[in-house]
């Protein structure tokens, strides 16, 4: 008999509204990840357009000079300042470091390993990535 | 008890339900169904109604078809792990006056393949429960040569006895979004019970469970989401067992 296995798969991943702030880092952690990859895939591309000569080389280089390039390198800030910051903190974790210490738990159970501090690293690297932005966009839509 | 008395007994609780609610229950089986369909009853409810009392109802009165596993009632056993509302919960352990929302959607929990209805297969969850050798690993012993006792101070205890906890209820892995794309991934249930014994003063394994977690689908694909911990109805918290196993790998903790 053939067993469905139930498993949410990505759209798990893409419902993070189910799980608190932490779940949504996890999410946002994800996406950012694949839009630097995505970034830096794209700036090879642009970058080895040097050895076709300067007038190929300038061509590619206006294109981010446009709205639309303004824009894009505004996001990749952001995913850049958020992706660091929240880097750093669930690094930290992984190492065992500012996840609790194991006692006895009392009802209701609030998970020591989900405490205000990681909320709070949580919080401060949405808001460095806003703050980022916003200078980001002043610097290039200031021109 | 005559049958007067009976069927008054049976009204009069009918009519002091002040609540009513709709349960949307997930009805699927495997042998000849192509998806799951969704069903709704009207449930009469008090403040002190579960989940688990409003299926049984429904299963008594209204439809008898309806799979649910269950046994203590009291969140002990792990038994009736389901998704209520989007999210694993025990069904015994969740009042519906808690939910407030007059629509309460039941499913099988998530990453478990469906026996039928509410019920799924804990199969896998037990064999990787297994694999992490959940038992104190030493040479010597208490019971075969009783020469010495194995001493624990209340600060040792306090060091793993949150993780022995776990009911193996699986919420934990039906919450868990590494579970929901890998198959082959230990899950938070086993991974926070090698940190059990790991702990454990008294356990000499530790070299032999980290081996065992330290591989490509093991210890390493967990991302430290939490919401495997944000689910445990017991205050297991295995994030925090996992990531202080991690610790131990990384060298951070002896």
């Amino acid at each position: 008999m053939k067993r469905n296995e139930n498993r949410e798969g990505i759209k798990g991943m893409a419902n993070p509204g189910r799980y608190g702030i932490e779940r949504f880092a996890y999410w946002l952690m994800r996406i950012t990840g694949l839009g630097l990859l995505a970034y830096f895939i794209g700036h090879i591309y642009e970058t080895s357009n040097i050895v076709n000569g300067k007038t190929a080389w300038e061509n590619m280089l206006s294109m981010t000079q446009t709205t639309e390039g303004h824009v894009l390198l505004t996001l990749v800030i952001g995913m850049c300042v958020f992706h660091t910051a929240n880097g750093i903190r669930v690094m930290l974790g992984h190492g065992g470091y500012g996840v609790g210490k194991p006692a006895r738990p009392d009802y209701p159970y609030t998970p020591a390993s989900q405490n205000n501090m990681h909320k709070l690293c949580i919080y401060a690297s949405i808001g460095l990535a806003a703050l980022a932005m916003m200078y980001g966009m002043s610097v290039l839509f200031g021109e | 008890m005559s049958e007067t008395a009976l069927a008054e007994e049976q009204s009069s609780t009918e009519v002091s339900s002040s609540k009513i609610v709709t349960l949307r229950i997930a009805k699927f089986n495997p042998e000849h169904d192509s998806g799951q369909q969704y069903v709704d009853f009207k449930v009469p409810y008090e403040r002190w109604t579960t989940v688990l009392d409003a299926v049984l109802d429904v299963k008594k009165h209204l439809d008898h078809s309806v799979a649910v596993r269950y046994s203590c009632r009291q969140a002990s056993c792990g038994s009736c792990g389901m998704k209520i509302n989007g999210r694993p919960r025990l069904a015994c352990f969740t009042k519906i006056s808690e939910l407030n929302s007059d629509v309460v959607t039941v499913e099988p929990m998530n990453n478990y393949p469906i026996v039928r209805d509410l019920v799924v297969k804990l199969d896998k969850m037990f064999a990787n429960h297994k694999k992490m050798q959940p038992y104190v690993i030493r040479e010597d012993s208490e019971i075969t040569a009783p020469t010495k006792e194995f001493n624990q101070t209340p600060e040792q205890l306090e060091e793993y006895i949150q993780f022995a906890n776990c009911i193996k209820c699986g919420l934990c892995n039906s919450a868990c979004p590494t579970m929901a794309t890998d198959s082959s991934f230990l899950g938070p249930q086993a991974l926070g019970q090698a940190y059990r014994y790991v702990a454990d003063n008294r356990d000499k394994g530790k070299y032999s469970r980290l081996k065992i977690i330290d591989e490509s689908h093991g210890i390493w694909r967990c991302h430290f989401a939490g919401s495997c911990s944000q689910v445990c109805p017991k205050g297991v918290d295995p994030a925090m067992g996992i990531q202080l196993l991690r610790g131990y790998l990384l060298g951070f903790r002896k």
